[in-house]
């Protein structure tokens, strides 16, 4: 009896599951799969109806999952043929792996791909540079957020280089009423990305010292990393006490209370403050040594946009991306997000004051992403992951620069050819 | 036909006795059984980059076993979790147990009240605990340092999160704090469970309640004693919640706070660039599951059979 009550209730649930499936888009319509929850009204109050102008018998539908649930269930669908037409690319090996299968088809011969410079591109190629499977969208930019009011209490004049930065943070520190930078290691990657990403680049000169970590030429050991780690180990005696156990939410609110000068900063971090911080505040990118001729930033590729291989309207979704390429959707994306910079090379009017510097940075200093994100984070030990433990030790003091850059290379010579 | 009589009561039974281990049988072996099998299966096989699952045997333990890697990763989270777990055993349970026996002293005013408060923790969700402790031990904002400064103590204030030596005990404490009502519970419901003729005549005698408890009350509720040891054991060796909600799965600083839930997530998920391995995964998990299999099995020959049993 209560075996057929079971089966009856079983085939019930089953049928009610099936009919819960929900039903496949009709031919015609683009369905677009992305982690950014948050800008949902964003896509469907100005970037679809912007579209929809041009080419008004596309409908777009913009069908966002939890960033992180997301890799794991656009992999399930893109395996089980459900996946929408147009999917959201992570930066690199995510993406890569996506295109090794088939999932994603090659976009070279997309019209206005030639709008979009080499680094740009570079997060969703093969390693050959040969293939482009996804169109670069957006890149964040790491700098300083200053709080301006502090400084003209204090004194201090935006620094220039990097002799100014810590007499800056020493005359603040001195002063005694801010703490001179907001940051703290609990949570260890700000450490490595708006530390050792941020100002590293001025050391290792950008592009040219990322490619040599990649062929092999350039080592953890030299100077120009071990020099990074040496200056990011000097920031403990700017950071607020206890930072050890400080969090990045921590971390934004000191500043955003205006308990803080100088809060080392990724771009995405203006909107939050806009909102919540009740003084000016002002940006300056990462101070280069006096006497350097170039400046480098950390403009790190972050989103795009790949065609589904199986797309049943592939050629209206080629529509959409090369639409995606003008000038409009750059502008149109770069200001509702502010901080969310577009990666085109059309000149884009920021409306923000502070995104807006931020980006200028791109026509005065070398761009360049961060150096762990290329190959170097595919085998074990995993290379990101090492560099934010080692990043946290030097600042927290438990590693001297010389020892992180050593466990760093060591890593790294464990499996990756050219380090060996 | 003496037998006649229980064998047709066995067939009368069958139906429902099937009826009623049915929906407990399916179920455990559907979200179970099941899966516990399919995951050691997936510990034997392998994925090359772009192709088909393969069969490789015993690799995945070499790898997670002999790879100086991947062993010192392994073997850190595991004394880890020993330390947790000793944390547990060491301080929750001997709490508990006191608590439980203040709580059944016959004289208490606001019982109810003081058991309603220390369980307490016990409902909150792993999340908020974990985030209300961040916020008072915080160098920032905490109530720590204050309360400490009461007392004349504040120099003794420090990131006690953020420091290696001092996160994974902090994090077992603020665990402990939770999870004390547990234990207490169970040993309380043994001890009321003690008739009080055994208590009075003690008493009687000039026995101090001291004493009762430590030679009347222990060794009669020393089972329960014993199941508790050996949920708290299986509770730590499974526990992942708090690491990752505190100290998210990178389980800093440097891996000091790493135990065996946080290294099996990190493993199975990925973590940022780190992609997820779903075979080295399954073979964390695995190991995970002998370990608790020894921890249960030492406790189900070396422990509980030695336990006297009392009548009552």
């Amino acid at each position: 009896m209560s075996n057929k009550v079971l089966a009856k209730g079983l085939a019930g649930a089953l049928a009610a599951s099936v009919a819960l499936v929900p039903l496949m888009a009709s031919a015609g319509d683009l369905v677009i799969e992305s982690w950014r929850n948050d800008d949902i009204d964003i896509w469907n109050e100005k970037i679809i109806p912007a579209f929809n102008k041009a080419h008004p018998d596309i409908k777009v539908s913009f069908k966002p999952t939890p960033p992180t649930e997301y890799n794991a269930s656009v992999n399930a669908k893109l395996a089980g043929g459900t996946a929408g037409d147009l999917i959201t690319c992570r930066p690199f090996d995510a993406s890569l792996e996506l295109y090794k299968q088939g999932n994603l088809a090659a976009l070279d011969d997309l019209k206005g791909m030639d709008n979009f410079s080499d680094v740009a591109k570079s997060a969703w190629q093969t390693d050959d540079g040969a293939v482009t499977f996804c169109l670069p969208m957006a890149s964040v930019i790491h700098g300083f957020i200053y709080n301006k009011e502090a400084f003209k209490e204090v004194g201090v004049e935006v620094p220039k280089t990097r002799e100014e930065f810590y007499a800056a943070l020493d005359k603040i520190k001195e002063e005694g009423s801010y703490i001179p930078m907001a940051m703290g290691t609990a949570d260890q990657w700000e450490a490595a990305t708006m530390g050792f990403q941020n100002i590293g680049p001025n050391y290792w000169d950008g592009e040219a010292g990322r490619k040599a970590l990649i062929d092999g030429s350039a080592k953890f050991t030299d100077a120009a990393y071990v020099d990074t780690f040496k200056e990011l180990a000097s920031w403990k005696n700017y950071l607020p006490d206890g930072y050890e156990a400080i969090s990045y939410p921590d971390a934004q609110n000191l500043f955003s209370l205006g308990r803080a000068a100088v809060y080392p900063a990724g771009s995405w971090d203006i909107s939050l403050f806009n909102n919540q911080a009740d003084f000016e505040f002002g940006a300056f990118p990462p101070p280069a040594a006096a006497g350097a001729n170039t400046c480098y930033i950390s403009d790190h590729t972050d989103i795009a946009l790949g065609l589904n291989a199986d797309s049943k309207n592939a050629a209206e979704a080629k529509l959409f991306l090369e639409w995606m390429t003008g000038s409009e959707f750059a502008e149109l994306y770069s200001n509702a997000l502010p901080g969310f910079f577009s990666l085109s090379n059309h000149k884009v009017e920021v409306t923000d004051p502070v995104a807006n510097e931020f980006v200028s940075w791109r026509q005065k200093c070398e761009s360049t992403i961060r150096n762990s994100y290329q190959i170097l984070s595919r085998g074990t030990p995993n290379l990101e992951n090492d560099l934010w433990n080692l990043s946290a030790q030097v600042i927290n003091g438990t590693l001297t620069p010389e020892e992180a850059a050593g466990a760093a290379e060591a890593g790294l010579a464990k499996w990756y050819a050219p380090h060996q | 036909m003496a037998h006649s009589g229980p064998m047709t009561d066995w067939r009368k039974a069958k139906l429902p006795v099937i009826a009623f281990l049915a929906p407990a049988t399916i179920i455990y072996t559907l979200f179970m059984i099941y899966p516990l099998l399919d995951s050691i299966r997936l510990s034997f096989y392998a994925t090359p980059s772009g192709g088909e699952a393969a069969f490789v045997g015993l690799d995945n333990y070499r790898t997670i076993l002999a790879d100086p890697d991947w062993s010192s990763t392994f073997w850190n989270s595991f004394w880890n979790n020993m330390k947790f777990f000793a944390v547990h055993m060491l301080i929750q349970n001997p709490i508990g147990i006191a608590l439980a026996g203040i709580l059944s002293l016959p004289q208490l005013r606001f019982r109810n009240t003081y058991r309603t408060m220390m369980i307490m923790p016990t409902m909150l969700s792993v999340v908020i605990v974990g985030f209300i402790w961040q916020l008072i031990l915080s160098p920032v904002w905490g109530v720590g340092a204050d309360l400490l400064d009461i007392i004349g103590l504040k120099s003794l204030f420090g990131p006690w999160l953020g420091k290696e030596g001092s996160a994974l005990i902090t994090l077992s404490f603020i665990s402990v704090w939770q999870w004390v009502g547990i234990p207490l519970m169970l040993i309380y419901a043994a001890l009321l469970a003690i008739p009080d003729d055994l208590v009075d005549a003690a008493i009687v005698d000039g026995a101090s309640h001291f004493e009762v408890f430590i030679h009347i009350k222990l060794p009669l509720v020393l089972p329960t004693v014993a199941m508790v040891s050996i949920l708290t054991f299986v509770g730590n060796f499974n526990a992942f919640d708090l690491i990752y909600a505190v100290k998210g799965a990178l389980a800093g600083p440097n891996f000091s706070t790493d135990i065996m839930g946080t290294l099996f997530y990190r493993t199975f998920f990925g973590y940022q660039l780190q992609l997820g391995n779903p075979h080295l995964g399954a073979t964390v998990a695995s190991l995970m599951f002998l370990i608790i299999l020894a921890g249960v099995l030492f406790y189900l020959f070396a422990i509980q059979r030695r336990l006297a049993r009392y009548q009552l």
